[in-house]
């Protein structure tokens, strides 16, 4: 039976962030009044240790069983109060929360209009929360396995990790062998170890693992389910070494994404003339050239190489705002092995800023200098063929420390490409649902907290697919996601929303519009009964059956018409 | 003459640059004259007073764009210029020759201080056509042409125009021309720094642009051409360069070329092309231009290096066709012809007033006017028209 509502209000100054412009007194003050309101109150910051304990100590206090705080967005800290509240004894669905924040404080200016909004934003959020219901916690049961997309370095050891455990680790690979952009590459930085060393050993771990299942020539082609059970197809697999595929279909708990990077093409800058001329060639090529150990260009050994970087980095112009991370290290690296395999060329660099953050980074750019590196500051801005000498070309720049315009001539010239989101990212974003940033890489749940995880469920990110970053960081956010993916398939099972639809059969009339406008393929005919039934598993509660269910047959549970109806009611009844 | 920076500095978003040099770098005239735009931005964001009087090197500029295009940091350098020859344009403070040129405009409608009733002088010969075309003005025409006031006036460039006329007569085309009614454009006018006059011009020339409604203006200059398209808010006409024109033309058919270039022993013409900054880099017109050069028989068309994106300026915009700089003996123009010359082209061919008249020059002066012969794109067309015009009067 409903029990009579009794409620809580807090009102958060988040700082000045609300308080600044809210007057949150006042607002606590209005909210006493409204009714089922049992105890109302404000304070500096409602998320912080000493504000959960004071919603606590009021549950306990007044016999609390409903909660509404007015502060940031919910995706900010709902499951904060709502963990804060579930442990004094409020079931986590009777919280209800008011964005004075984004919604408010941020956008307005008059503070009196302000905190009229702030208001009637409370007032909305304590209606619904009279008839706020309780519900239960779900759990479902995890596949215990996970996919891997992408046999590059950050792929094999997010693998290697989950196959460590004695789990299945499924690799999906789209070329014809393992070790992605990495296996292009000479010898990194900063110790100068050979790649040679480095990725055979791994690629052969990888493929002899009992429990690691590599799919060669294949991709993702359509990924159903969530976090726990999802069923993935793989095209190109079902003729491979498919040992334990259905008909292309794999089923793992949770996926990681490891799509790697593409390089940036040069002839998007024309004034380059990557094309055009022979001796202008990308880091990639002087990878290359630097494992034959031949840098003859032109038919003759280069007495001037010049590197350029940030090409195709740093650039808003060509929609590629961000740093690439790698291009300051990798051209100290070439720059230094260009000096010792030919003394005595003259090797210099042009350069914006040098970014050589990592572990060893300086010491290593320190180094190249001391091997007579050149650094000039200023970037190139157009390469053209000499006059008179074909074999030759005059980088066009200006020496921003001299403040003069200088025509740099040279034999040899290296373009330090940056990376770019693959193109394929957009096809990974569909199938998994996954946001990008703005510069077009895969969006990560949080910045700082959540740095592997994804706005999806079970589904998270490692290596180049996320941004920039060198093998090291690669690494180590393999083994992040690895361990993370792992959660949910060593813990058996995983909680999901109870905020799901719900049918009520005696009003289903089996029309089945709720099963054309789900986009998670949750409600399903039953053909005998000739009604709809949901699949709560697979429901993320996001309302569009209800909302087009001819019958009102649906009900959204967290969101019914009576409490949205309540909502407004509030809002325009002032 | 002191000039505050705080408030241009953050018009002009100069705090986005991160001085990576790629504007000086790229700069066709820093390299022969004081002119560092990227050390202007650098002072801008770090004094709070410019002395505008120990900044000659400002009339430099050619306003050809290239920093604006190579910017990875969409500042925009050239801006800069404008706003600060701006400011001298305010303060009266500005080279005689630009004062001459804009009077001129503001009283007669084009810079060479010539009359405004002799407009029409570049249509000799074809003094008919051009009365069609001026009733088509005011009827109400589909295409109207635009002459520009060097083509107008000037002596060398008015047979490009005719040269025009006659490929819209042999195109079957209706054509629109205002007569002594067309002023200036005010393209070098912005750039000179005239902001208000610049204005007047655009709203009395949008005005009458408007009350024409042709679906389509063509001009003879790129200048002109880059100015309506971008700067004139006019969204419902479609501005064309005359090579965008002639190049749909001779796709679709409706133009066809005969004769040909090719001496009588069937030796081909070598043709070599200037990219004109404000077709090319600043409005991304470099295919059309090569594609009518191609289609001209007896012609084959060779590139020099620096061609496209990589193009040199000429030096003639920006207001530069009328003050000299603060380096005379210089010019890019020079450097310029001699790399048409490397090519072995019998003629560099250029697609723009400006251009015709700084190369011509540079050619004479170069000493290599026995070897190479600079022609506009429309000249070498008008050799090869196919219908028999009435008053070709102006052929070699």
């Amino acid at each position: 039976m409903e029990q009579e509502p009794r409620i809580g209000v807090y009102i958060c100054h988040c700082g000045v962030n609300i308080a600044a412009t809210v007057e949150v007194e006042e607002v606590a003050a209005a909210a006493a009044d409204l009714p089922g309101v049992v105890v109302s109150r404000d304070y500096t910051y409602m998320c912080s240790d000493p504000g959960q304990a004071l919603i606590k100590e009021d549950i306990r206090a007044y016999g609390l069983n409903r909660v509404v705080v007015a502060s940031c967005s919910p995706r900010m800290h709902e499951p904060t109060f709502r963990a804060a509240s579930e442990q004094a004894g409020v079931n986590p669905y009777q919280v209800e929360m008011a964005n004075i924040r984004e919604q408010c404080s941020w956008v307005h200016k008059d503070k009196r209009q302000a905190t009229e909004k702030a208001n009637l934003l409370v007032a909305s959020a304590v209606a619904k929360a009279v008839h706020l219901e309780a519900l239960g916690d779900r759990e479902v049961d995890v596949t215990p396995g996970a996919l891997v997309i992408g046999g590059g370095i950050a792929g094999m050891a997010a693998a290697l990790d989950v196959a460590d455990t004695g789990l299945q680790a499924y690799l999906v690979e789209k070329a014809d062998h393992l070790g992605g952009r990495v296996a292009d590459l000479n010898r990194t930085f900063p110790t100068l170890e050979s790649v040679s060393e480095l990725l055979p050993p791994l690629i052969e771990r990888v493929q002899n693992h009992p429990n690691i299942t590599v799919f060669l020539n294949s991709e993702v082609a359509q990924v159903n389910g969530y976090v726990g059970n999802f069923e993935v197809s793989v095209t190109g697999a079902a003729d491979g070494e498919a040992g334990e595929l259905e008909e292309g279909t794999i089923k793992v708990g949770s996926i990681v994404v490891a799509t790697g990077y593409d390089v940036f093409d040069p002839d998007r800058l024309p004034e380059f003339g990557y094309s055009d001329y022979p001796n202008v060639i990308t880091s990639l090529e002087m990878e290359e050239r630097l494992m034959e150990g031949d840098l003859t260009v032109n038919g003759r050994t280069p007495e001037r190489v010049a590197f350029i970087q940030c090409v195709g980095s740093r650039d808003k112009q060509l929609g590629n705002p961000h740093c690439s991370r790698v291009c300051c290290m990798y051209t100290a690296k070439q720059s230094r092995l260009v000096r010792e395999m030919l003394p005595d060329a003259e090797v210099t660099v042009f350069y914006i800023d040098v970014r050589t953050f990592g572990k060893g980074g300086e010491e290593f750019y320190d180094d190249a200098r001391s091997k007579g590196v050149r650094y000039r500051r200023g970037n190139v801005s157009e390469i053209y063929r000499k006059p008179g000498e074909p074999e030759r070309v005059i980088l066009v720049a200006e020496d921003t420390l001299l403040g003069q315009p200088i025509d740099f001539e040279a034999d040899l010239v290296v373009l330090a490409v940056g990376m770019e989101a693959r193109e394929s990212t957009s096809k990974i974003s569909q199938l998994l649902k996954l946001p990008r940033s703005a510069d077009g890489f895969f969006l990560e749940a949080h910045p700082k907290l959540r740095p592997v995880d994804t706005a999806m469920a079970g589904v998270f990110l490692a290596g180049c697919c996320q941004g920039p970053k060198d093998i090291p960081d690669t690494v180590a956010q393999a083994k992040a996601a690895a361990s993370s993916a792992l959660i949910p398939l060593i813990r058996g099972s995983v909680p999901v929303e109870s905020a799901t639809a719900v049918v009520s059969e005696e009003l289903c009339a089996g029309c089945g519009m709720c099963v054309e406008v789900c986009p998670y393929e949750a409600p399903a005919l039953d053909q005998l009964w000739r009604v709809s039934r949901i699949n709560p598993v697979l429901c993320e509660g996001c309302g569009a059956c209800a909302a087009t269910c001819p019958s009102s047959a649906i009900r959204m549970q967290h969101f019914t018409a009576e409490q949205v109806l309540a909502q407004v009611d509030a809002l325009i009844s002032s | 003459m002191a000039l505050k920076t705080a408030r241009m500095t953050e018009e002009l978003e100069l705090f986005g640059c991160i001085q990576c040099g790629k504007c000086t770098g790229g700069c066709p005239v820093a390299r022969k004259t004081t002119l560092n735009i990227r050390d202007l931005i650098y002072h801008m964001m770090v004094d709070s007073d410019m002395d505008l009087d120990t900044h000659a090197e400002l009339w430099d500029c050619t306003a050809c764009f290239t920093c604006v295009e190579r910017c990875p940091k969409d500042v925009q350098p050239a801006e800069l210029i404008i706003a600060l020859r701006g400011e001298l344009v305010e303060g009266g403070r500005i080279p005689e020759t630009i004062g001459t040129a804009l009077m001129s405009i503001f009283r007669q409608g084009n810079p060479s201080s010539m009359a405004r009733q002799d407009r029409d002088l570049w249509a000799e010969g074809m003094e008919a056509s051009l009365e069609q075309a001026k009733q088509a003005a005011q009827d109400g025409c589909d295409l109207l042409y635009f002459v520009g006031c060097i083509p107008a006036y000037d002596n060398r460039v008015q047979p490009v125009a005719r040269a025009l006329m006659r490929v819209f007569e042999s195109a079957g085309l209706d054509v629109g021309a205002l007569g002594t009614d067309e002023t200036c454009c005010g393209n070098e006018v912005r750039r000179m720094g005239e902001v208000g006059l610049f204005e007047m011009l655009v709203e009395e020339n949008g005005e009458m642009l408007r009350n024409v409604g042709a679906d389509q203006i063509v001009t003879t200059s790129p200048h002109c051409f880059n100015t309506f398209k971008n700067e004139y808010g006019l969204p419902d006409t479609e501005i064309l360069h005359y090579t965008q024109l002639l190049a749909h033309l001779l796709e679709e058919g409706d133009l066809t070329f005969g004769g040909s270039l090719a001496s009588e022993e069937g030796e081909k013409k070598v043709v070599t092309y200037h990219d004109p900054c404000f077709l090319g880099k600043q409005n991304q017109v470099y295919d059309e231009p090569r594609a009518i050069i191609k289609a001209i028989p007896g012609v084959e068309l060779v590139e020099m290096d620096r061609s496209r994106e990589r193009s040199l300026c000429c030096e003639g915009g920006g207001g530069r066709m009328w003050v000299e700089g603060t380096n005379l003996e210089e010019r890019i123009a020079f450097q310029r012809v001699q790399e048409a010359a490397d090519t072995g082209a019998d003629i560099l061919a250029v697609a723009c007033p400006f251009c015709l008249l700084t190369l011509e020059d540079a050619v004479k002066v170069q000493g290599l006017d026995e070897q190479l012969r600079v022609m506009d794109i429309m000249e070498l067309v008008d050799q090869v028209l196919e219908e028999d015009v009435p008053d070709a009067s102006d052929q070699e």
